[in-house]
């Protein structure tokens, strides 16, 4: 059977074990006097019966529908005595063999390529009906078992509570699952790059170009996986996004608090934010078609050379993008500090920018700065604007006006499109993920510790 | 200690004042100028793509009297082999040829020929297909002009002299006098939302990017809606207090703030290369944003249920019910709109993502509308970041115009939260 069919078959089966479940607790009751009787509510025996039904059979097949491919593929495999070393040899193997079993003849066909793909069709054949077969017998099975467990003295609701407490727990824990994804994702990967690039090489180096050689002959394409460049780039567009939006943030979330009156707060409040929703790839393209165009003409015209990919340009509409960002947790921290700390100012003859700058901003500094590491982190990891806006070429410089290449670009340039898992080129990719995870990880993690501490003072 | 007569502390005081009073001045005007940045930045935002964009939603055509003969198509009768085989084009070319009957030499031909998309040939097949009897006849029809002809075209009614581009001064006489002799009209640009992508501008359209767009937040949504939901429910009513809890919410907190080409990286070396699940399909692409959009979903769903007072719980328990049941049929329903509202904002950030999407290979050149989560496909912002990529300027109002289609989804997805917190929103 189909996957889709037994997966459609096994919901009927939760349901009419829902059903029996609920009519035997019921036909129990009756002959106790009636539904008072039961431990439960009739429904939590249905649903009881149900998750017996279902649970297992549904946890079995995910596991089998996650490892069944990678099953097959080692029994294939290991009935071929002469297979190739190398990885990549081996999956145009298998390729060759799945195309085989399909019907599609590729190439010559060897009598063990016959033979392996005639192993793998009677495994798939056999996988299918072994699939079937279990899953079938343990809901039937359990279900049944469940079916005959109902008696006016189980305590059926708080089994029920139990597995949909664990089911809550598993839920909450999927960003534990999520975090550590991540970290095994990059990791393993990197690991393997550090194998083939020294790990001093990629941090203290001075030259960046991933281009691996395709022959062992080819000439000068070693590959060279020097990331300075790459981190100097990365620094210098979030500072120009940073001198963009933290003085506009912040002055625009101290004027929101301090001076506005409603109207202008209910209109220029939501017309900023807006800004906030705007896609990235949005910015991209008005970075790249509008403002790098209009910088480059800028600074002809003060007589300037600027490429047309330029670090300003880039780091200009990202500031844009983060300003809602620094603006709103200011706003946040501003209005915070408790009122009476602005009238003990006032009342000693301050002014109100007296006020505002010697009194409430070093009171809601702590928080201030916690907003500027998380908006530090938006930049560093910020993809799209970057990707579309700035260069390709790692130029390590400081100058602005010239193009400069981000980590998250090489990520983007060395993933997209055909890639080779074990050559360093790709494997570089996931390094500099690293990198950026553990940056942004220490950023967001101090932020979030400043801002949680600063919170207590005034709660 | 010098001791100052009151007289001397008013007068220190006034020498002061003035120049305090224009700090206080310089320092408001700061904040206005920024107020007034930030609403400029919106404001060019929103002009510069409108006025890129708006001409991308009318399309030029160009009207030819064609003629279905059957020597020039090279077919006798009307059936589906010889339908595959008939030389539609030249058809076209030879109603061309008939409407500008001084033109020859092969240059002067080819430029000729290009004035009509080169789709011209499909529609006129399905014309075919649909009306077997016209064989042998002809007929008048509308064909989409080629996009430089329409470049050309739509800069006629901003200038003058109008944007040639790669059109020649022969082209362009042919243009004009078409349009004086009403051979050429505007329509609204029907292509644009019922093709897919395509090389020529004239044919490409957003239809499949959009429906890629909707199968990827369907599975967003079924999976990180409850799980989302779940999860707040456990932190908020359940957990107790202790490391494991803050474990949880630490990692939250932190993977809210996590690049999301991280999450791309995590998609490409998990889903794709582990599991081997389909590249560039809506079913990774959603799962990769489901676990981009949980903490958002996780963090607002819990602000709701925390804005559920603390009586209906006590009164509820008061009546007997268990733990589970007051949160399952009293708090969560009761929370359910905050919820929603959160889960709608997290929906609209997972359809402007464009950078994890590319790393799970979803910037396939996809030609054919996606019919389900495995198909290959694209989403509407990988479709911009593709057209921002072309080089012919016919793209570059598509990919406005794209990008107003996407903007006015997002727009009306806020719209509907706020709307909703309105309606539903209770005060206890």
């Amino acid at each position: 059977m189909q996957t889709p069919t037994l997966f459609a078959l096994l919901l009927l089966l939760i349901l009419v074990a829902y059903g029996t479940g609920f009519s035997r607790a019921l036909g129990a009751a009756r002959s106790r006097g009636g539904i008072r009787s039961l431990a439960s509510l009739p429904s939590y025996y249905g649903v009881h019966t149900a998750l017996w039904c279902g649970l297992p059979a549904l946890i079995i097949l995910g596991l089998w529908l996650v490892f069944d491919d990678a099953i097959i593929r080692t029994l294939v495999m290991g009935g071929i005595v002469d297979k190739p070393e190398s990885l990549s040899g081996q999956n145009l193997l298998y390729a060759q063999i799945q195309n085989m079993a399909s019907g599609n003849l590729v190439g010559e066909a060897t009598p063990q390529l016959t033979a392996a793909a005639e192993h793998l069709n009677s495994l798939r054949h056999g996988g299918q009906w072994l699939q079937t077969a279990l899953i079938l017998i343990l809901s039937v099975g359990l279900g049944a078992y469940a079916l005959l467990k109902v008696s006016p003295e189980m305590r059926a609701r708080e089994k029920v509570e139990k597995v949909l407490r664990a089911i809550l727990l598993m839920c909450a824990c999927a960003a534990i699952f999520t975090t550590v994804g991540i970290l095994m994702s990059v990791l393993f990967e990197s690991v393997r790059f550090f194998q083939a690039v020294p790990v001093t090489e990629f941090l203290f180096g001075l030259h960046w170009s991933p281009q691996m050689a395709l022959r062992a002959d080819q000439v000068g394409s070693s590959g060279a996986f020097g990331a300075v460049p790459l981190f100097t780039g990365t620094l210098m567009v979030s500072a120009i996004a940073m001198l963009v939006a933290v003085p506009v943030g912040l002055m625009s979330a101290i004027y929101l608090a301090e001076y506005a009156g409603n109207r202008v707060r209910a209109f220029a409040k939501p017309l900023i934010e807006i800004l906030a929703g705007v896609p990235t790839v949005v910015y991209g393209f008005f970075a790249a078609l509008t403002v790098a165009p209009f910088v480059r003409e800028l600074a002809q015209s003060v007589g300037l050379e600027a490429s047309s990919e330029s670090a300003l340009a880039a780091g200009l509409v990202m500031g844009v993008m983060i300003i809602p960002f620094v603006s709103s947790l200011s706003d946040d921290v501003i209005n915070a500090v408790p009122q009476s700390l602005r009238d003990g100012a006032l009342g000693l003859g301050s002014t109100k920018s007296e006020t505002v700058r010697k009194v409430v901003i070093p009171a809601a500094l702590p928080g201030i700065v916690g907003g500027v590491l998380l908006a530090v982190s938006r930049a560093i990891g910020e993809t799209m604007i970057v990707v579309m806006a700035a260069g390709l070429a790692a130029n390590l410089t400081a100058n602005p006006l010239e193009s400069v290449t981000t980590v998250t670009v090489q990520i983007v340039t060395l993933l997209v499109g055909d890639q080779e898992f074990d050559s360093p080129k790709t494997l570089a990719a996931f390094a500099l993920g690293l990198m950026l995870f553990i940056s942004t990880l220490i950023l967001n993690f101090i932020a979030l510790h400043v801002v949680k501490k600063y919170r207590e003072q005034y709660d | 200690m010098t001791d100052l007569t009151q007289t001397q502390v008013r007068e220190r005081i006034a020498a002061r004042l003035a120049s305090r009073h224009r700090k206080e001045k310089l320092f408001r005007g700061l904040g206005i100028a920024s107020i007034a940045f930030g609403v400029l930045a919106v404001l060019v935002l929103f002009t510069d793509i409108i006025s890129k964009g708006a001409s991308a939603f009318v399309q030029t055509d160009i009207q030819l009297q064609v003629t279905y003969d059957p020597a020039e198509l090279g077919i006798e009768q009307v059936d589906e082999e010889s339908l595959a085989w008939a030389n539609f084009d030249g058809v076209i070319r030879a109603a061309l040829r008939e409407r500008f009957p001084d033109v020859s030499g092969r240059r002067d031909k080819r430029e000729l020929y290009s004035l009509v998309s080169n789709g011209a040939g499909f529609e006129l097949r399905e014309r075919l297909q649909n009306h077997p009897e016209l064989l042998g006849k002809s007929e008048t029809l509308w064909f989409n002009a080629d996009d430089d002809v329409d470049t050309y075209v739509k800069s006629l009614s901003k200038s003058e002299d109008g944007f040639l581009g790669r059109t020649s001064e022969q082209k362009a006489q042919w243009i004009l006098t078409l349009r004086e002799s009403g051979e050429l009209k505007k329509r609204f640009n029907t292509t644009f939302f019922t093709n897919g992508d395509s090389r020529e501008p004239e044919q490409a359209g957003i239809r499949a990017a959009l429906v890629g767009s909707l199968f990827t937040l369907l599975v967003t949504l079924v999976l990180s809606f409850p799980i989302g939901v779940a999860a707040a429910i456990y932190l908020e009513e359940f957990a107790p207090k202790n490391r494991w809890t803050d474990l949880i919410e630490v990692n939250i907190n932190n993977l809210a703030a996590v690049p999301s080409i991280v999450f791309g990286l995590l998609g490409l070396a998990i889903f794709i290369n582990f599991f081997e699940l389909p590249r560039s399909a809506p079913l990774v692409g959603g799962l990769v944003l489901t676990l981009m959009t949980l903490p958002t979903i996780i963090i607002s769903s819990r602000a709701s249920l925390k804005s559920v007072p603390p009586s209906i719980r006590e009164a509820a328990m008061g009546m007997g019910a268990s733990r589970m049941q007051v949160v399952l049929h009293h708090v969560l329903p009761l929370a359910m709109p905050g919820m929603l509202t959160g889960a709608i904002i997290g929906m609209a950030q997972a359809l402007g993502e464009t950078a994890p999407l590319l790393m799970i290979g979803m910037v396939a050149f996809i030609v054919d509308v996606p019919h389900g989560v495995t198909d290959p496909s694209t989403v509407l912002p990988v479709q911009i970041f593709l057209w921002a990529d072309s080089p012919e300027r016919a793209f570059v109002e598509r990919t406005s115009a794209a990008i107003m289609v996407l903007l006015a989804v997002l727009i009306t997805m806020n719209t509907c939260a706020v709307w909703l917190r309105k309606k539903l929103e209770r005060r206890w």
